[in-house]
Order: C-alpha cells, then sequence, then structure tokens
C-alpha cells in the first residue's frame, strides 16, 4: 500500500493524543494551577487535533469531511470521527472543569478516557476490517495501535507531570516493552501470511482450476491509482533499514532514555523517550502501509 | 445509507466469456466514452497527452497466461471491472453514505456530491474495481451503465451496459442473475459461470464463464521408424553422428 505521509503522521500524533487524553482523564498527577492544566490539555489535545487535521489532508474534498460522522453504523472510519469529536468535545468540559475550580472530575475523566481509547481502537479497526489485505486483518492490528498510544503518552505524561517516581517511569518502560510485542507478534503474522489464505492469480482469475496461471500482460503500459495506490512496491525496498530504525529508535534508544531518567534530569530524558519513540513510531508506521499487500495484486 | 440491502429485488449484472473474449478493449475503450459523457463528473485523465499519463477508467482486460498440467499453455484474456457484489465491502466501510447498494437491482453506486474522496472503499475492494477520478478527486465505479440500462430516451436496442453493446466477440452479456431463467442464469448454470476470490466472502452477481478445455497437444516424440526417403535421410544422418 502506498504509505502516505499525512496519515502516517496522523495515526502516530493522534494515537499519543488521545492516549495523554486518557492518562489526564484517568486522573495522571500534574501541575497545580489553571495555567498548567490548561497547557497540559492544550498539549494532549492539540496532539490529537493535529493528527486529525492531518489525515483530511489525503481527502479528495476535505470540506466535505463533516459527511463522514454519518455511517457509524457500518463504517469503522466513520465511527473512528464520532468518536474522535465525542472524546474531544468531553475532555473540552474536563479541561474547562478543572481550569476553573481546580478538581479532576473523577467520572467525566473515566468517560473521557474510555472514549479516548475507544477512538484509538476504532483507528485502528479501520485497517483491522479490511480483508483485503491479510497483514492488517488481524485483532493485533487495534491491540498494536492501542499499545503504541500508551506507550508514547506516558513519557509525555511523566515529562509534563509531577510523578516521576521509579514506579512510574518504570510502568512506562513495561507499556512500551508489551507495546513492542504486541508488534513483534503483528510481524511475524504479517511474514507468515500475504494474502488470504487461499488466495492467489487463479482464485482471483477463476482459472486456477485449469491449471497455473500467471499475468502475461498488464491492462495498460503506464501506472493507474490502483497501482499507484495499492500495488505500491518502492516502501519495501528499504524495509530491513527502516525495521532496525523502528526498533533503534523506537524501543532501544526510547528504553535507554527512560533508564537515564531514573538517575538524572528526568524531565528531559523523558522527553527524550517520547521524541525518540514517536520517530521510531514513523517508521514503524511507514512499514504497516508500505509492506501491505492488498488483494488487487494478484492482477497485477 | 452504506448498509447493505438484505435483499434486492434483481440482481442485474453481468456475464463475461472468457472462453470468447478476443483482448480488443473495445469494451474498455466504449465504458470511458460513454461515462465521460454520462453518469456523474467526466471519467477524466490527468497527462493524457504527456509521458505519464494516467487515468480512471471502470474497465480494463487484463491477459493471463494459464498452463493445464496435460496441455499446452493458453492464453485468457480477463475483462475486469465493478461485480456488484452482494456483500459488496466497499459499501459498508464508506463513512459518508456515498457508497450504496441499490435495494430494487442490486447496483452499487457512488453519489459524487457526498464522496469526500477517502479511498477506503478501494482498499476495501479486492478486486480493485474502484479508481479515483483525478481530476473530480472522487470514487469511480461501474454504474452498470444504469443511464442506459434504463433509458427510454434511446432505442432499446441500446439499453445494456456500453461494454456489452460494444463487444464484438459476443464475450459480454448482461441481464438479472437473480431469475434462474434469465438468458445469463442458464448461461452461468450451462457453462458453470463461477465467482473470483470467493474466499473473500464478497458474493459477486457478476460471473465469469471459464474457457473451453482445449484440444490436447499432439505428441512431440518423433514416429520409431520413418518410411520412404525422410526415413533414408534419418537413418543416413543418425549414421553420420
Amino acid at each position: 500500500m502506498h504509505p502516505a505521509v499525512s496519515v502516517i503522521f496522523f495515526t502516530v500524533t493522534s494515537g499519543a493524543g488521545f492516549g495523554l487524553i486518557a492518562l489526564i482523564g484517568l486522573g495522571w498527577p500534574m501541575h497545580d494551577g489553571p495555567l498548567s492544566a490548561f497547557l497540559a490539555c492544550a498539549l494532549a489535545g492539540g496532539l490529537a487535533v493535529a493528527g486529525l487535521l492531518a489525515s483530511t489532508f489525503h481527502l479528495g474534498h476535505p470540506e466535505r469531511a463533516w459527511r463522514a460522522f454519518s455511517q457509524w453504523r457500518s463504517s469503522w472510519l466513520s465511527r473512528e470521527g464520532v468518536l474522535a469529536v465525542a472524546t474531544l468535545a468531553l475532555f473540552a468540559a474536563y479541561a474547562l472543569y478543572w481550569m476553573l475550580t481546580g478538581q479532576r472530575a473523577m467520572p467525566l475523566g473515566v468517560a473521557v478516557a474510555v472514549l479516548a481509547l475507544l477512538t484509538v481502537i476504532s483507528t485502528g479497526m479501520i485497517y483491522a476490517s479490511l480483508k483485503t489485505v491479510r497483514q492488517w486483518h488481524s485483532v493485533l492490528t487495534p491491540l498494536s495501535y492501542l499499545g503504541f498510544a500508551l506507550a508514547s503518552a506516558m513519557p509525555l505524561a511523566a515529562a509534563i507531570g509531577t510523578d516521576r517516581s521509579v514506579r512510574t517511569i518504570v510502568l512506562a518502560a513495561g507499556v512500551l516493552a508489551v507495546a513492542w510485542l504486541i508488534k513483534l507478534a503483528w510481524w511475524r503474522r504479517a511474514r507468515a501470511s500475504e494474502f488470504m489464505p487461499g488466495s492467489d492469480t487463479g482464485t482471483a482469475t477463476g482459472l486456477g482450476g485449469i491449471g497455473k496461471a500467471r499475468l502475461l500482460e498488464r491492462p495498460h503500459t503506464g501506472e493507474n491509482y490502483l497501482t499507484k495506490e495499492m500495488v505500491h512496491r518502492i516502501g519495501r525496498k528499504h524495509a530491513r533499514v527502516l525495521r532496525l530504525i523502528a526498533g533503534g529508535a523506537g524501543f532501544v534508544a526510547a528504553s535507554a532514555f527512560l533508564a537515564l531518567a531514573l538517575v538524572a534530569l528526568p524531565g528531559i530524558f523523558l522527553s527524550l523517550a517520547f521524541a525518540s519513540l514517536i520517530a521510531g513510531l514513523l517508521a514503524e508506521r511507514w512499514l504497516f502501509f508500505a509492506e501491505a499487500r492488498h488483494s488487487v495484486s494478484l492482477y497485477y | 445509507m452504506t448498509s447493505l440491502p438484505r435483499h434486492t429485488e434483481k440482481k442485474l449484472g453481468l456475464v463475461i466469456d472468457l472462453d470468447t473474449c478476443v483482448g480488443c478493449h473495445a469494451c474498455v475503450v466504449a465504458c470511458k466514452e460513454w461515462n465521460t459523457g454520462g453518469y456523474g463528473a467526466p471519467l477524466a485523465d490527468a497527462d493524457a497527452y504527456g509521458s505519464h499519463p494516467m487515468g480512471a477508467w471502470l474497465n480494463r482486460v487484463h491477459t493471463f497466461e494459464v498452463t493445464p498440467p496435460d496441455a499446452p499453455a493458453q492464453i485468457v484474456h480477463f475483462p475486469k471491472s465493478c461485480l456488484h457484489c452482494d456483500n459488496a465491502p466497499c459499501v459498508t466501510v464508506c463513512p459518508t453514505g456515498a457508497s450504496y447498494k441499490r435495494s430494487e437491482d442490486g447496483i452499487v453506486l457512488v453519489d459524487e456530491s457526498m464522496c469526500i474522496g477517502c479511498g477506503l472503499c478501494a482498499w476495501a475492494c479486492p478486486y480493485g474495481a474502484r479508481e479515483m477520478d483525478p481530476v473530480a478527486n472522487v470514487m469511480k465505479k461501474c454504474t452498470l451503465c444504469v443511464d442506459r440500462i434504463y433509458n427510454e430516451n434511446i432505442p432499446e436496442v441500446d439499453r445494456v451496459p456500453s461494454c456489452v453493446r460494444t463487444c464484438p466477440a459476443n464475450a459480454r452479456h448482461y441481464g438479472d442473475l437473480a431469475d434462474p431463467q434469465s438468458a445469463v442464469s442458464m448461461l452461468v448454470a450451462e457453462r458453470g459461470g463461477m465467482d473470483l476470490m470467493p474466499e473473500m466472502g464478497t458474493r459477486p452477481v457478476n460471473k465469469y464463464l471459464p474457457p473451453r478445455p482445449k484440444m490436447k497437444a499432439a505428441s512431440e516424440a518423433l514416429p520409431e521408424a520413418v518410411p520412404g526417403f525422410l526415413g533414408w535421410l534419418d537413418r543416413a544422418l543418425e549414421r553420420l553422428g
């Protein structure tokens, strides 16, 4: 699949944003005072909104994006839009109440957290619901989105909040490890099954019953929307290097920075852990798209 | 509404005969011609006369080679367009309601004024039946020439999809696949019409008729003893090594 930069940025950034919204909603300890409440909420909401705005850049008609809230009964993309807006609206109310009264409204916060995590899951479900891309069509897809959303939000929450205890930083490292374990399982499964079991050029053309079928000639000499969007191959060329970057920055470096945060300068090292994880996730997300094989490739 | 109808009164669709298709691409061109002037935005091209032309087409002919275990390879021209699936995954993923399947005749259509051009429906289609229009930035797909088949302003003989009307080999047939007595249903029953990628669970309405079995190849081994002059020559050359 074609790795669209806007969608990569959207899934990584809004994942971190909604993860942070969830942690704040669950009462992550933050500095006192309306200004720090505002800054924490603005950062979380800003990341989520920046991601959502980026996602509209790949639309052919962004001015009609509001229509995407209508089909939540059948479409995960629509559900994601509805959940995102509902989360942000409730989170705004939560933030306002916090700034005005200095109190964290716990029931509202829990509702915000649940909605935020459901938003992240529905982002993953947009991809997991597609049977056409076997690598995505797994419960591991929304799980890995959820894992990385929380893993990226935790060092950020610790960096801007007041709780930098050993317990919290170790917990952040644990969540990071679990998120990468889910991703490793995802990669393992993706390697094992390229297309739907049983799908090949024979079933795609119905000629498999006669004998071995292979493409002799494409329908046209140039590219088309399908070959550019779904039979994309260039992105896979550097898969090994990108996987090293993803794991190196997203796990090895991020874990090292978390360990350093235990020793000295926690604010700086927690921020560095967040930054290197995001850099690693951008590479991971590129591969998520670039390595995915769509069943239409069987015709090309 | 992007939920699928539980039942469609008719299942209008195509039956494509892979045995008789000669791969002339006339259906491809006729489709492009009709759909550039018919339903919805013109079916546009980008850089049409440049070095990298790219455009939206609703019907394309691929060419495959199939090799039976006991016969020589044969070429199969393979026209591919929307199969108007009963369980159309492209419809249910649409976030706006632009994609829909009609309950009266089963045709899958896009309301272009509601399409946001997100491309998710094209991702959901296993067959590559949907293409983004490079100029209008909305999703295009086969309409089964909905603006021909019910059009009382054109002669009755023309009230079939443009690809069917134009096919010089009569490899494309149009009709109601829900009616077991229709010509297309009988053709499917008689010739063993098949679904593409049935494992995807899309339940396509369009069917493909498989190529008829070809004659076995003549044995390549030479006869043992050849009489006459050729036999003498064969033996003489054999002796020379």
